[in-house]
């Protein structure tokens, strides 16, 4: 179920970076776990190509946090091999359609080797990757591919949509047995939010209520969530009080937190930046409408990028990406407002 | 047709290295003004590569680029007009404001494409010379990538097909000593990715990519026996990058020493070929200048071309997904 408000167990929040707040849940992480490291490209010299993992080598030295070639397959595997034998690898790979490259191990290694072992392996993986589009990037640096992990039965797949939920992700993911990717968005780097010292976590499979609302029930993640906000500021002029839902995992995925809002609301959207067709919103749509069906007073909506790569020119971007305008258009068009 | 280094491939590879020049610095400070979007790899310091290789190649000759693709382009042919239309994001770039610098290419000249994935080109180009090979043609694919690309599972597969096959390819590396901000010695346990040649049976040559001619003599071996039908060769040229992995100033990381920077601007590849032109009295000083000059110019007018020409219209995102 979901929480209405987000309950810190550790004291003291103050205002910090995104990307301030993944570089203290690595630390923290490598704090707490002797046998976890951290690898990938350009982690260890440079801290990272957007800094998460600054001083981080100087603290804990080129042991555990390390530079690997650039060779995502065999960064994946490096963490799949770890994980089966005693390590808690922490694992890079710096923009998710990366994945591109690694696939293999990801889809055939990391997330299946527990279940074809009969349960004897365990992979305590933690992948961190970037998604997002809205920099102009172009096709191959600005993707959103969670759907491909949803995919994948054995993998855990987390989406952080501010500085609270990416450190108490991370901070989860990592202590979790099992394989995690916790999904950035590049656009929320410099977004600051307010987060607690110390070790705390945000539960893998808890839905956050981020809006309460009465009448409309918007489910969204990632850095979609603001922008879902501001629609809902916005449909307040067409009396329409949303609710925000944000499942913060997607596998697992907090269903009756969804369900229960849609039995209160009667009427449904999901916004992903990911491409629409074939996206993770079908699925929670299919769910939706098996388990809700009687209390529906609409079809459940849909919002996400067009059927296409995502475009470089600024100028096709900006309507390519779902935004707080596109969200409400989505909304009167469902409703015939 | 092997070409012979006379007066006039001296000018034209000169021409292409200056053109590249000039490009990449003006591209560079319109990004850090915010003039361009997204990001850009600037080629600057690498020009004698792409240039003494391109100058054998034809239009039909293909060639694969990476995410450093602005001076591949220029060298294969690009024109300057179209190149900055799509650094703009405009509908009259060459890739209609789709692609941007990571993706700039031309097919009608050859050019493959820029490409965002490091190591994504050594497939293509493997594939292209499987192409021409089948098409029973004498051209031959050109495969650019980094020290850093070298890494990828990619690369080995690219090279043992094309070398088991024996395809008219030239894997072309532009080692400039580091894959980001990671030093060649923090990446790799070999100092020449030359050697890597060996286990896919072709031979492997190093050169000096500072200097035009080298890569250019090197380079005429090694397209002359792809299109001869005796297989692929791997040439790893030694250069380096005097800007920053992206932009210019780029993140300021203090990952190499301005020491190591002066030492390699020592040998700059366009100063070093122009005062062996001037002493070898192919071109004079004047001479020189035009070709910078004319250069300017036509930079520009490709400015103005950009900055008058139309966004694409939001329609246009659906169109090009499919045939
Ligand atoms: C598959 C993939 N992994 C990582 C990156 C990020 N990246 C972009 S350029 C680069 C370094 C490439 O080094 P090298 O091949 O030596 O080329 P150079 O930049 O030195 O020209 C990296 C790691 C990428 N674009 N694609
Ligand atoms: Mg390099």
């Amino acid at each position: 179920m979901a929480e209405a408000v987000a309950t810190p167990v550790a004291n003291k929040a103050r205002t910090l970076t995104y990307v301030a707040a993944i570089n203290e849940a690595v630390r923290i992480v490598l704090q707490e776990q002797p046998n976890s490291f951290v690898a990938g490209e350009d982690v260890g010299g440079a801290g990272g190509v957007y800094g998460y993992y600054h001083g981080l080598q100087k603290e804990f030295g080129a042991d555990r946090v390390f530079d690997t070639p650039i060779s995502e397959e065999g960064i994946i595997g490096l963490g799949v091999g770890a994980g089966a034998t005693g390590c808690r690898p922490v694992i890079d790979l710096m923009f998710m359609d990366f994945m591109g490259e690694c696939m293999d191990e990801i889809a055939n290694q990391l997330a299946k080797m527990r279940y074809m072992f009969g349960g004897r392996a365990t992979l305590p993986v933690t992948v961190l990757t970037m998604a997002g589009a809205g920099a102009s990037l172009a096709a191959q640096h600005s993707q959103s591919l969670e759907a491909w992990l949803c995919h994948l039965p054995g993998v855990k797949i987390a989406m952080a949509c501010d500085p609270y939920d990416a450190k108490g992700l991370i901070i989860s993911a990592a202590r979790d047995d099992n394989p995690v990717f916790v999904v950035l968005n590049k656009m929320s780097l410099a977004m600051k939010g307010e987060v607690p010292e110390g070790a705390y976590t945000v539960p893998l499979g808890k839905a956050k209520i981020v809006r309460p609302g009465t009448n409309y029930t918007i489910v969204s993640w990632g850095r979609m969530v603001h922008e879902c906000k501001a629609a809902a500021e916005k449909l307040k002029a067409f009396g329409i009080d949303a609710e925000v839902i944000d499942p913060r995992t997607l596998q697992p995925l907090d269903l009756p937190a969804v369900i229960q809002s849609v039995k209160k609301t009667h009427r449904c959207m999901i916004v992903h930046e990911a491409v629409r067709f074939g996206g993770f919103g079908g699925e929670i749509a299919s769910q939706i409408q098996e388990l809700a069906f009687d209390y529906l007073d609409a079809p459940v909506a849909r919002v996400g990028a067009p059927f296409s790569p995502v475009p470089f020119s600024p100028a096709l971007e900006k309507h390519y990406v779902p935004n707080a305008d596109s969200i409400v258009a989505g909304v009167k068009a469902q409703l015939g407002l | 047709m092997a070409v012979t280094l006379t007066d006039s491939v001296l000018k034209d590879i000169h021409r292409r290295m200056v053109r590249i020049r000039r490009f990449e610095e003006t591209a560079g400070k319109m990004m850090e003004n915010g003039k361009i979007p997204g990001a850009l790899h600037l080629y600057v310091g690498e020009e004698a590569v792409a240039s003494g290789v391109m100058v054998h190649l034809s239009n039909q000759d293909q060639i694969t680029s990476t995410h450093r693709g602005h001076g591949h382009l220029i060298a294969k042919g690009g024109a300057f007009d179209r190149m900055f239309a799509e650094l703009y994001g405009k509908a009259t770039g060459y890739c209609k404001g789709k692609g941007g610098s990571m993706h700039i290419s031309n097919l009608e000249v050859g050019m493959l494409g820029a490409n965002g994935i490091v190591g994504g080109g050594p497939p293509i180009a493997m594939g292209a010379g499987f192409s021409n090979k089948f098409r029973k043609t004498k051209n031959v694919a050109c495969c650019f990538f980094g020290d850093g690309a070298s890494n990828e599972g990619s690369f080995h597969e690219a090279a043992n097909m094309a070398g088991l096959y024996k395809l008219p390819v030239i894997f072309v590396c532009e080692n400039n000593g580091y894959g980001e901000y990671t030093p060649q010695r923090n990446h790799q346990a070999i100092v020449d990715v030359a050697d890597r040649a060996a286990g896919y049976g072709m031979p492997g040559v190093v050169v000096d990519g500072m200097d035009a001619v080298a890569v250019y003599e090197a380079a005429g071996e090694a397209i002359a026996r792809a299109r001869a039908g005796e297989g692929p060769t791997l040439l790893e040229c030694k250069t380096y990058r005097y800007y920053d992995h992206v932009g210019v100033r780029g993140m300021g990381l203090t990952y190499r020493t301005d020491d190591e920077l002066a030492e390699w601007k020592k040998r700059d590849p366009i100063e070093l070929f122009e005062s062996r032109l001037q002493e070898q009295k192919i071109m004079s000083a004047a001479e020189i200048k035009a070709v910078h000059d004319e250069t300017l110019a036509e930079i520009d007018a490709a400015i103005q071309f950009a900055e008058s020409s139309p966004f694409p219209d939001a329609s246009a995102i659906l169109e090009d997904v499919y045939a």
